[in-house]
């Protein structure tokens, strides 16, 4: 795997070598569901490079589980940018490499995502189950779907919504601990990533309730399972940050800085920030956001570093090996 | 003092030394490296991450569906063999050539086609779900798919056999008085024996390994349905590289210990026989 990791990057790496200044290409390696939304950005910012520089800019884009993403790269997969799920992926590259600088998130405005979104419910339609909010999903006659947060970094934020809001209305560590228990003990499948825990769920009819981000729940409302599912928005959930960064090893060994920040900032304009919404992102300009005002309702929103102390320490305490997500399955001696 | 006797083929220095130096290149390397991997970590980590009580259901898990697929094609995978050799029927080459799709078809697609299949809403698993019984999502649902990956290696195992086994054999036998049940005991099992085990021992090595096909029917529930390679995987994506070795160190001498074993028996079953036949 790693072999062929390295002849696919040497590949896109030959394939990507300027044969005239006036031919740019970027490699944007990315996360599963963020196809679309890449799709229309790569089109609008390479038109507006092409105005701006004269340049033909050619932007590829690689779709995976935000993970195994993540260590494509650090095994020689030759990323000009990443756009990944979670930033503890990106952290990795500078754990595993130093591809990018310790301080790389700081590097954009908003913690480096330029988007956001939470995690919400889909139900059947009607919502047979009557599920309102949290509580109802540990009731013993509801199953929930939702992938193993070990091998989905979507799930960990699914986890980390349940752990950090049965934390907030009860304030203990372990009143938490006894929601996410009783909760995955509703679980009858864990998928390894979101999109099969979606197929599972909508296709294969497993389940009452699919944990979700908000715009895969969106996305699913309205191509997959159209007038077959509902949105429910719980009172309270966790603010997902995906993040973005230029990796600095690749871009400054392939001269491709300048127009990889000039991509990423272009995220934050009106026009990335509109696009982002139109495919069900929760933009952070103010004004978009006002605009698409009637797709994202009002929540309570809490982040990880607020409830968690950072990825780092939520890693340790509940996604490491004998970590909380363990003991829900193998009580600890 | 020589260490090999002289042949009387040429070329055998040549030959030898060409495939040690292949089969280094394509199977000892990353074999090597997986285990200087795992030598990364310290005896005392290897050691708990090997035998934690998660690693120890999914060994359970893997190594037992695995048995368990290998026994059913064992019976029905021979038994096919011999209706393609034995018979023929118009059709026969289709139902031969269709032996050989799951060697073809991307496991991944497998497993999903499988899913569909047998989850609660499924043509089959509709079915068996009103029986009270479910396949989808469960430790039974792992053991169908593993029968369908390594249905191939029993039937291609035997089938040259069975070919080359005259049924003059049979009819002498019969001749004699043998009756069915005894011709099939005392003629054709002991003939097929070695092919079969080593049909079988393919089968099981094929079904350890196995892991695009499983994760999307097994439901992956940590200590009950969880396999081996899927618990590396997950390691893997933690970038606990050590842990995802440790497993793989574990699974690898398992593996060929099993192998090994099945491989001896049937060393065994040959040598017996030559040595009836020869009396």
């Amino acid at each position: 795997m790693h072999a062929f990791l390295r002849i696919l990057a040497l590949a896109v790496a030959l394939a990507a070598t300027p044969t005239a200044a006036a031919d740019l290409s970027l490699l944007n390696v990315s996360y599963d569901p963020t196809r679309e939304l890449y799709r229309e950005v790569n089109a609008a910012f390479a038109a507006q490079w092409k105005q701006a520089h004269g340049d033909t800019l050619t932007i590829r884009q690689s779709h995976g589980g935000s993970g195994k993403q993540a260590r494509s790269v650090i095994d020689g997969l030759q990323a000009d940018v990443v756009t990944l799920a979670l930033s503890y992926d990106i952290d990795g590259l500078h754990e595993n490499g130093n591809l990018v600088p310790a301080d790389w998130q700081q590097r954009l405005p908003d913690n480096s995502a330029p988007y956001t979104s939470t995690i919400v419910f889909l139900v059947r339609k009607g919502n047979p189950k009557q599920l309102k909010d949290w509580d109802d999903l540990v009731r013993e006659d509801v199953r929930v779907i939702t992938p193993n947060p070990k091998t989905s970094g979507g799930a960990r934020w699914n986890y980390l919504a349940a752990w950090g809001q049965a934390k907030r209305k009860s304030g203990s560590d372990e009143a938490a601990r006894e929601f996410v228990s009783r909760l995955y003990r509703n679980v009858p499948v864990l998928d390894t990533g979101a999109r099969g825990a979606t197929t599972t769920f909508v296709e294969r009819g497993q389940g009452d309730v699919l944990l979700a981000w908000e715009n895969e729940a969106l996305l699913a409302l309205h191509s997959i399972g159209r007038g077959n599912f509902e949105i429910v928005v719980p009172s309270v959930s966790i603010l997902a940050e995906p993040t973005v960064s230029i990796v600095d090893q690749v871009v400054d060994r392939r001269g491709t800085r300048a127009v990889a920040e000039a991509y990423l900032r272009f995220l934050y304009t009106r026009q990335g920030q509109e696009i982002a919404a139109r495919h069900h992102y929760r933009p952070r300009d103010a004004e978009v956001a006002a605009r698409h005002a009637a797709d994202f309702p009002a929540l309570e929103l809490f982040t990880v570093d607020a409830a968690f102390g950072g990825w780092h320490r939520a890693h340790q305490d509940h996604f490491a090996d004998g970590a909380s997500f363990d003991r829900i399955y193998v009580p600890a001696r | 003092m020589r260490l090999f006797r002289r042949q009387a083929l040429p070329g055998f220095g040549l030959t030898l030394g060409l495939v040690l130096s292949w089969l280094t290149l394509i199977v000892l390397l990353p074999m090597a490296a997986l285990v200087l991997k795992s030598a990364s970590i310290g005896p005392q980590e290897f050691w708990a991450a090997a035998t934690s009580p998660r690693a120890l259901a999914a060994y359970r898990v893997t190594f037992g569906s695995a048995a368990l697929a290998g026994l059913v094609n064992l019976v029905f995978g021979t038994l096919l063999a011999w209706v393609l050799v034995r018979y023929r029927f118009p059709g026969r080459a289709v139902v031969d050539a269709l032996v050989d799709l799951p060697f073809a078809l991307p496991t991944a697609v497998a497993g999903i086609t499988l899913t569909a299949l047998y989850a609660g809403n499924g043509p089959l698993g509709r079915w068996i779900e009103a029986a009270g019984w479910k396949v989808a999502y469960t430790p039974s649902g792992i053991v169908v798919a593993l029968i369908f990956v390594s249905l191939p290696f029993i039937v291609r195992s035997v089938q040259p056999v069975l070919e080359a086994l005259e049924a003059d054999i049979e009819e002498a036998a019969a001749t004699l008085g043998a009756g069915r049940l005894t011709v099939l005991r005392k003629v054709i099992l002991p003939a097929l024996w070695p092919a079969i085990l080593a049909g079988f021992a393919l089968a099981f090595a094929r079904a350890i390994g196995e892991y695009g096909s499983v994760i999307f029917i097994a439901g992956n529930m940590p200590m009950v349905s969880e396999i081996a390679p899927l618990l590396i995987v997950a390691k893997r994506d933690l970038r606990d590289y050590g842990g995802a070795s440790a497993i793989a160190v574990v699974m690898l001498v398992a593996s060929f210990t099993a192998l090994l074993a099945i491989n001896l028996v049937q060393l065994w079953l040959v040598r017996r026989r030559s040595a009836k036949a020869g009396r």
